[in-house]
């Protein structure tokens, strides 16, 4: 073996070892995974049937700063004593924690439809869920695109 | 005492669906930050929001820290009869704060 090869062989040696390294790194942040979701999902809705439509949830689509986002989510439903919208609950894959907001309303509310403010984490998919008075749960989801991501940065 | 501005209209027909919009200042610190040195910054969230239409419940909101710093909260209500809206906010530390606000119906 000549000079040349040795030195061949230790940086095709180093490299490897180098990228070894950063593959055995791991990302340990603590965060709501689409797994988590689902788990936070079927604690309310338990083994009810989730099925699609009813459900309105807005955001927009690219979102430039995570730290606020405007959030709406509206139920068709005509809020009568018999049928009207029991709660709203909305869900995400990739901030710390799989819920956002759980709200309850009822007849009185007249119109089943909130606002309010979100974080998010990164750029994901964010699932609103409506329960209904007669038991049944209906569903809306949004994709996200989020440049600047909100909760985990340190304050500057 | 933290500022809170809500918005109700003073008069509404009887049945009219109203608008409610409330905001409250708070940092609402998710607890998974951390400060200059490391150190990890607790949880001070609002985790609770309730509104009452004359002393019945008409709106409530668990709030988790994906809720955005100074939670703002819209919804929607019947106007029934002239009375008081009593807007109640829960949270960590004892955080409370009660704000009321009249409507007249016509």
């Amino acid at each position: 073996m000549d000079d040349t090869a040795t030195r061949r062989a230790f940086l095709i040696g180093a490299t490897s070892l180098a990228g070894g390294l950063i593959t055995v790194l791991p990302v340990s942040d603590a965060r709501a995974t689409p797994e988590t979701m689902q788990a936070a999902i079927k604690k309310v809705i338990a083994s009810a049937p989730l099925r699609k439509g009813k459900v309105t949830l807005h955001l927009p689509p690219l979102v430039e700063n995570g730290n606020s986002v405007a959030m709406d989510v509206a139920v068709e439903s005509p809020m009568t004593a018999d049928n009207h919208v029991r709660a709203i609950h909305v869900f995400n894959e990739k901030n710390p924690q799989p819920n956002v907001v759980s709200i309850r309303l009822g007849p009185p509310a007249g119109q089943a439809k909130i606002a309010t403010r979100v974080r998010l984490a990164d750029s994901q998919r964010i699932m609103a869920i409506a329960e209904m008075s007669d038991g049944t749960f209906w569903s809306d989801e949004v994709d996200v695109i989020v440049t600047i991501a909100a909760c985990l940065e340190d304050p500057v | 005492m933290a500022r809170a501005l809500i918005n109700v209209p003073p008069k509404a027909k009887k049945g009219e669906i109203i608008t409610i919009k409330t905001l409250i200042s708070h940092e609402m610190e998710t607890g998974y930050r951390h400060d200059n040195v490391g150190k990890p910054i607790p949880r001070n969230i609002i985790t609770q929001f309730v509104c009452t239409y004359n002393g019945l419940e008409v709106f409530r909101a668990d709030l988790y820290p994906a809720i955005a710093a100074n939670p703002f909260i819209t919804f929607n209500t019947v106007a029934t009869a002239t009375g008081t809206f009593e807007f109640k906010w829960t949270g960590d530390n004892g955080f409370a704060q009660t704000e009321t606000a009249n409507i007249t119906v016509e």
